[in-house]
């Protein structure tokens, strides 16, 4: 489980968290939702540690992770595997070496463990024979899909998905979700998701935290959500004619 | 990992530089042999040329100039790369991992650059004044004796030791001036491009410096 306690952030005079508290549930797929600049994306940075929060703290399964100095920050690093908006896969390198090089960083398997990992891993997400071929070559749906076969390469107990489905086709879209949601089963992992596709919310979600204007205003599940009661959720929940036409017929 | 990516570094940076390199120092050796030319006569000796090429080559041309046309190169290739993996997000992935991204990213540009641009810059010399005598001799403008006794003529051997000191220290500019800015850049393609300009620019400018601060030092 991941908490977050009482987490601010600031950059300058503005003000981006305000104090988010927040718990991250294991072997579930907790979303994170919100608008645009809403403070998602830097919510997930201070939890992972990319950005230092101004005060607050993250603990991962009660080891307080804000407190910790870069080289114990190292263990925990690399129980976190994170899948990025655009992929972030290194471009030099072939899908299954982009899956292999957290292997040959931190795992003592020998060589041929290695790759034996990396294509299982590859085949996890349907992509064995994609293996050779540099991330340019494969589609932004094929290098979500390399992206999340690296972030499990380590066998992750954590894991993090920004913006999974931005740039896809909706039935792509529902390809990435579901691996998402039954890899986090499979790997009994604390998955958190940020995302503004509501397709997405609806067909992967266990938990939803509602972030605006830096506060999380509501939290909840899927089924709640549509239920509404605050406002600035609903405004955003229901800015489709598709999520109201959902509502209406509930 | 780390010995992997340094024995590519030294690749990009020293082997893919031998073409430019070698282009450059040739024609430079042979204009200079053929402006020395043009400049003495009369009571000024023949074996001037040979002399004033390798000067030129040996203190200047090779250890300064490659060094700048490099940071162009070189310098603009370390940040646009570094830049475009920072706003694609690759260095956060790397940090992720727990990987230091500075030491696995920068580390052995540098390392590299450090190791391999004497080696280029003494190319660079060797080649230049070869393209001097060559030229000299073919137009008729000195003879083969005459150059050579030039080259030897109050030979300072301190001269190639403060030569390849300016090189060691430029190498490092100007590999670890467009790490910094390409690592620190952001905004998108538009950032990655400004990043890279500021790192060739920056380059340039601290090499030019620090090759008259070295200068001073070694040399008076």
């Amino acid at each position: 489980m991941i908490r977050l306690h009482d987490i601010h952030k600031s950059f300058g005079d503005h003000k981006v968290l305000k104090g988010i508290t927040a718990e991250f549930l294991t072997s579930k797929v907790n979303y994170v939702i919100g608008r645009s600049g809403s403070g998602k994306s830097v919510l997930t940075k201070c939890t992972v540690g990319l950005i230092e929060p101004d005060s607050g703290h993250v603990t991962y399964d009660d080891r307080n992770f804000t407190a910790m100095s870069r080289k114990e920050r190292k263990g925990i690093r690399q129980e976190i595997g994170m899948l990025f908006q655009g992929g972030a896969l290194f471009d030099s390198l072939t899908v299954v070496e982009n899956v292999k090089f957290p292997l040959r960083m931190f795992s003592d398997l020998p060589a041929s463990g290695i790759a034996d990992r990396a294509m299982d891993c590859l085949r996890r997400v349907e992509l064995e024979a994609a293996a050779d071929r540099l991330p340019s070559e494969v589609s932004g749906g094929m290098q979500k899909r390399v992206g999340i076969a690296r972030a499990i390469a380590m066998n992750p107990k954590y894991l993090f998905c920004d913006e999974p489905n931005s740039g896809l086709d909706p039935q792509t879209a529902i390809v990435i979700d579901n691996l998402i949601k039954d890899i986090t089963r499979e790997y009994d992992m604390t998955t958190v998701v940020v995302s503004h596709d509501m397709n997405s919310v609806m067909e992967a979600s266990d938990t939803i935290h509602f972030v605006h204007e830096g506060q999380i205003l509501w939290h909840g599940d899927r089924h709640q959500l549509l239920a509404g009661g605050v406002r600035e959720l609903e405004e955003f929940v229901f800015a489709s004619d598709l999520m109201r036409t959902i509502r209406k017929r509930r | 990992m780390f010995f992997r990516s340094f024995v590519a570094e030294l690749e990009a940076i020293g082997t893919q530089s031998v073409g430019i390199v070698a282009l450059l120092s040739v024609f430079m050796g042979a204009v200079i042999c053929l402006q020395t030319a043009h400049q003495i006569g009369g009571w000024i000796p023949v074996y001037t040329i040979g002399f004033t090429v390798r000067q030129t080559m040996i203190l200047e041309f090779s250890p300064t100039l490659i060094p700048v046309i490099l940071s162009g190169k070189v310098g603009s290739s370390i940040a646009s790369q570094l830049g475009k993996m920072r706003v694609d997000e690759q260095i956060d992935a790397l940090e992720i991992m727990g990987v230091n991204s500075a030491a696995y990213l920068v580390l052995p540009k540098i390392l590299a650059g450090v190791l391999i641009i004497p080696f280029l810059v003494v190319l660079s010399m060797v080649l230049g004044i070869g393209a001097g005598a060559w030229v000299g001799v073919t137009t008729g403008v000195s003879s083969l004796a005459d150059f050579e006794y030039g080259m030897q003529v109050d030979f300072k051997s301190f001269d190639v030791v403060y030569a390849l000191t300016k090189t060691t220290v430029f190498g490092f500019l100007l590999t670890s001036v467009p790490a910094y800015h390409g690592f620190h850049a952001s905004g998108g393609a538009l950032g990655v491009g400004q990043s890279s300009t500021r790192a060739v620019v920056w380059s340039v400018v601290l090499i030019m410096v620090s090759n008259l601060v070295l200068t001073s030092l070694l040399l008076n």
